[in-house]
């Protein structure tokens, strides 16, 4: 492991929230990407049986 | 001969309309996705490992000057975004391309994601070395507003509920913040006072970082680039997706 001295907690707050939030935007990105799918194609397909 | 580099250029100037077709989006969007998906990891991956692990401690920052790996990269993100926002929402008020507008919404969370990453890490690392979190500097001021920019842009979007309608009161607000887009950049050139320092990369600057920091955050922030660019697709892809949701549930309730 680095040795970051008295500026470990500095510098791994930094990279933790950075992590965080990078982490928690592609997760929220790809579920509502995944939802939005899933109700499209299935939109698409009861349309598609009622003509 | 004029006429056929005119005709090459007109040619050229078509293809990129081309896109402006949600189905060619979503063919090339889907192609290309994985590579740059790919791209962006392992760019992403190898400037964060090389500049934490394997950059020296800085003589008067210490291991602060890690930071530097994510604040300089995700700042110049919060900037680029809105740009790219200000192209596309100038591409939808000029010419209607929705994808174009699509995109520019679809970017909004990730501009105030990076503005609020540049914020924090600001924040945690002028502590120690300014003695203090914050200060009204004129960087840090414009990034502020820009960050209440950003979440205007995305409370319009949500509070109008006709989409085009929407689109265009949102382009407009877009147009209006660019130039707190600019000043975050700018602000240190234009008052010569406060805090922040001015580029720590530039290419006719006399005086940057070193090599040693310097080639792990140009990796860094070609990771911050691609990472937003994935992003951006992904997320283009779902608005177009809701988009044409919405357009088949209107036909369906008119049937």
């Amino acid at each position: 492991m680095v040795d970051l001295g008295k500026y470990a907690g500095t510098v791994l707050g930094a990279y933790g929230v950075t992590i965080l939030l990078i982490l928690g935007l592609v997760w929220l990105s790809l579920r509502k990407g995944a939802e939005m799918r899933r109700r499209l194609e299935a939109q698409e397909k009861r349309m598609g049986r009622n003509g | 001969m004029l006429s056929t580099a005119a005709g090459t250029a007109s040619q050229d100037a078509m293809s990129i309309w081309e896109y402006a077709n949600p189905k060619k989006f979503m063919q090339t969007s889907a192609w290309a996705l994985p590579w740059v998906t790919g791209l962006a990891v392992v760019t992403l991956v190898t400037g964060l490992v090389w500049g934490f692990f394997f950059t020296p401690d800085d003589y008067r920052q210490g291991a602060t000057v890690k930071i530097i790996y994510i604040h300089v990269p995700s700042a110049m993100m919060a900037i680029n975004a809105w740009a790219m926002m200000l192209v596309t929402s100038m591409i939808w008020l000029v010419r209607r391309h929705h994808v174009s507008v699509l995109a520019a919404k679809a970017a909004a969370p990730i501009g105030v994601t990076m503005t609020l990453i540049a914020l924090f890490t600001g924040a945690i690392w002028g502590q120690p070395m300014w003695g203090t979190w914050w200060a009204w500097d004129p960087r840090l001021t414009s990034f502020l507003i820009l960050f209440l920019f950003y979440l205007g842009y995305i409370a319009l979007w949500e509070a109008v509920e006709d989409p085009d309608t929407a689109a265009d009161l949102t382009s407009v607000l877009c147009l209006v913040g660019s130039v707190f887009a600019l000043l975050s950049r700018y602000a240190v050139l234009f008052w010569n006072q406060g805090l922040h320092q001015g580029a720590s990369l530039s290419l006719d600057a006399e005086e940057h970082v070193a090599d040693t920091y310097a080639w792990p955050l140009w990796v860094s922030m070609a990771g911050f680039v691609l990472l937003f660019v994935t992003l951006v697709l992904i997320r283009t892809r779902t608005e177009i997706r809701a988009r044409r949701l919405r357009a088949l549930e209107a036909r369906e309730r008119m049937a």
